[in-house]
């Protein structure tokens, strides 16, 4: 059972990159890939500012201001270079790759007996229950934060911009700022999760964000396969279906390793269960259409 | 209103399929003027409104709206005078937002979108006010995505947006193009009521001559990047709509 647990644990540490993967693809329709690099530049600063023995609060924010830098440099590539999203994407995490390996020294941080957030507050004696009550809390908070966002007259000028630029344009909002602003915050959202997962694991590794962005694809995949079924409109219904979405795709690798499928095989399997969530619905759409 | 000094746009320039879309043109629009501006297809008419509307911004000349220098400021930021309806009712709209949703940006367009939450009980029954002013029961959907709707209703909807906040110049670029007859009578209708109520600035692009003849104060004829024939309101009154029609013999 703790097996499970810990599946869901990992499920919320990657809703940030959930929700990021969420707000790039769905809400600004571009591909995002800068989340790769994020991540780990998330966990790298995570791990100095512990190692320095200095407050596991301070290291928070700073990694949101890191992860949105990240993101606003490929909004800019992308916006104002003109550049392809993906491909202005691709050379950011590209290069963080360097930036991460030099800024860590070497290619693995343990984080042993440093004061890390699950160490530091003290919900449960626990230890599982702790995580889950810490990780929990963060969960609900973003989600509520992003949640509001969308709400605001800003966040719905956000939401146009993805759907029709002439039209938002048109309405008095600069959509290259605006998509620069989302990437910004997608990535911070990203680089969240890799605070919260270099935490929860114990160490953050030069290779711990290599094709991470598709767990967020994943999950977000699974949530619209929901949203397309139930003709869901609520932006509160969706968040929570994508949040949702990142505890699914966690427990479904463990299932799979608990079937016992080799773990080297693991991407593998990923990447296929993706393919399957993906088709799943389009094969119903057609077999419904031929009668 | 619109005072347009000399302008100039090319498009591929330099190379071997160099278009020069406009070619000097000088236009002042007055207020409340509704300028109609018909031209075959190529004559630059689109092209015209897009460098009125900031979308694009001319090689050379001057644009001025309301006296002040706008010559380089991009569409987001005309939009402090400006409405636009498009031709394709995909473009005036966000589809995957609801009908509120969409008015709300409408409502805000001349002011900063600001962290907070403007869509409250008195807003939605301004919405639902404006909206059954159309009287095709909309009223009662305005929590729907605005892309559940036809073409006709958006188009209706986007005309209505346009005088949610604070407009000067309305820009109408075929707007009934992709509409059948009778949702095009209903737009041409409204908008003209519109302009007419809330004393706007108007430029409609029509390939329709009889909306061309119906609708409109002044009526210019684009060709090849130029005007060829300007009509005041009085010489519009004066013209048949034979005289229209032989425009494009």
């Amino acid at each position: 059972m703790d097996f499970y647990l810990t599946a869901i644990l990992q499920g919320f540490c990657f809703s940030g990159i959930a929700l990021g993967i969420f707000i790039s693809m769905k809400i600004f329709n571009i591909p995002d890939i800068t989340t790769d690099g994020s991540y780990t530049l998330g966990a790298v600063f995570t791990a100095i500012v512990l190692m320095h023995h200095i407050s596991t609060f301070i290291a928070l924010p700073l990694v949101i201001i890191v992860g949105a830098l990240s993101g606003a440099l490929t909004g800019f590539i992308h916006t104002k270079l003109k550049i392809n999203a993906l491909l202005a994407g691709i050379l950011v995490m590209y290069s963080l790759y360097s930036v991460n390996l030099t800024l860590m020294g070497r290619s693995n941080l343990p984080l042993i007996n440093v004061p890390g957030i699950f160490n530091v507050l003290n919900l449960s004696n626990n230890a599982n229950l702790n995580s889950f009550f810490i990780l929990f809390t963060f969960v609900v908070l973003i989600a509520l934060i992003i949640g509001f966002l969308l709400k605001t007259d800003f966040g719905i000028a956000m939401r146009a911009t993805g759907d029709s630029e002439t039209m938002i344009r048109s309405l008095g909002v600069n959509t290259d700022r605006m998509k620069i602003i989302g990437l910004a915050l997608a990535n911070s959202l990203t680089a969240l999760s890799g605070y919260l997962v270099s935490q929860y694991q114990g160490f953050t590794d030069i290779n711990m964000g290599i094709g991470i962005v598709i767990v967020g694809l994943g999950s977000v995949i699974i949530a619209e396969t929901f949203i397309n079924f139930f003709n869901i409109t609520s932006v509160w219904l969706s968040l929570g279906l994508v949040l949702l979405g990142a505890v699914i795709f966690q427990l479904v690798l463990a299932i799979t390793l608990d079937l016992g499928v080799d773990a080297n095989l693991l991407k593998l399997v990923t990447a296929v269960f993706v393919l399957v969530v993906i088709i799943i619905p389009r094969l119903k759409f057609n077999s419904l259409t031929k009668f | 209103m619109i005072g347009i000094h000399n302008l100039y746009k090319s498009f591929n320039q330099g190379k071997a399929n160099q278009i020069n879309a406009i070619n000097g043109i000088s236009l002042n629009v007055n207020a409340e003027e509704f300028l109609v501006i018909v031209g075959s297809n190529g004559s630059g008419k689109s092209t015209l409104l897009d460098l009125i509307a900031g979308s694009i911004l001319p090689e050379k000349g001057k644009i001025e709206i309301d006296c002040l220098d706008v010559t380089n400021y991009h569409d987001y930021k005309r939009s402090e005078w400006i409405a636009r309806v498009f031709q394709n009712p995909f473009s005036g709209t966000a589809s995957q937002l609801s009908i509120l949703d969409n008015f709300r940006l409408a409502a805000i367009r001349t002011q900063p979108k600001r962290l907070s939450i403007g869509i409250n009980l008195s807003f939605k029954n301004k919405v639902k006010e404006k909206i059954s002013l159309l009287g095709m029961g909309l009223e009662n959907k305005i929590e729907q995505p605005i892309g559940s709707l036809s073409g006709g209703q958006r188009q209706a909807l986007t005309l209505l947006m346009s005088i949610m906040d604070d407009c000067k110049v309305l820009l109408l670029d075929e707007p009934t193009a992709a509409l059948d007859p009778r949702s095009s009578a209903l737009i041409m209708q409204t908008a003209d009521l519109l302009i007419k109520n809330f004393k706007l600035t108007a430029v409609l692009i029509t390939h329709n001559l009889k909306d061309a003849f119906n609708y409109g104060n002044r009526i210019i004829l684009m060709n090849e990047g130029q005007i060829m024939k300007d009509f005041d309101a009085n010489q519009k009154k004066a013209l048949s709509q034979t005289d229209l029609y032989n425009w494009f013999a």
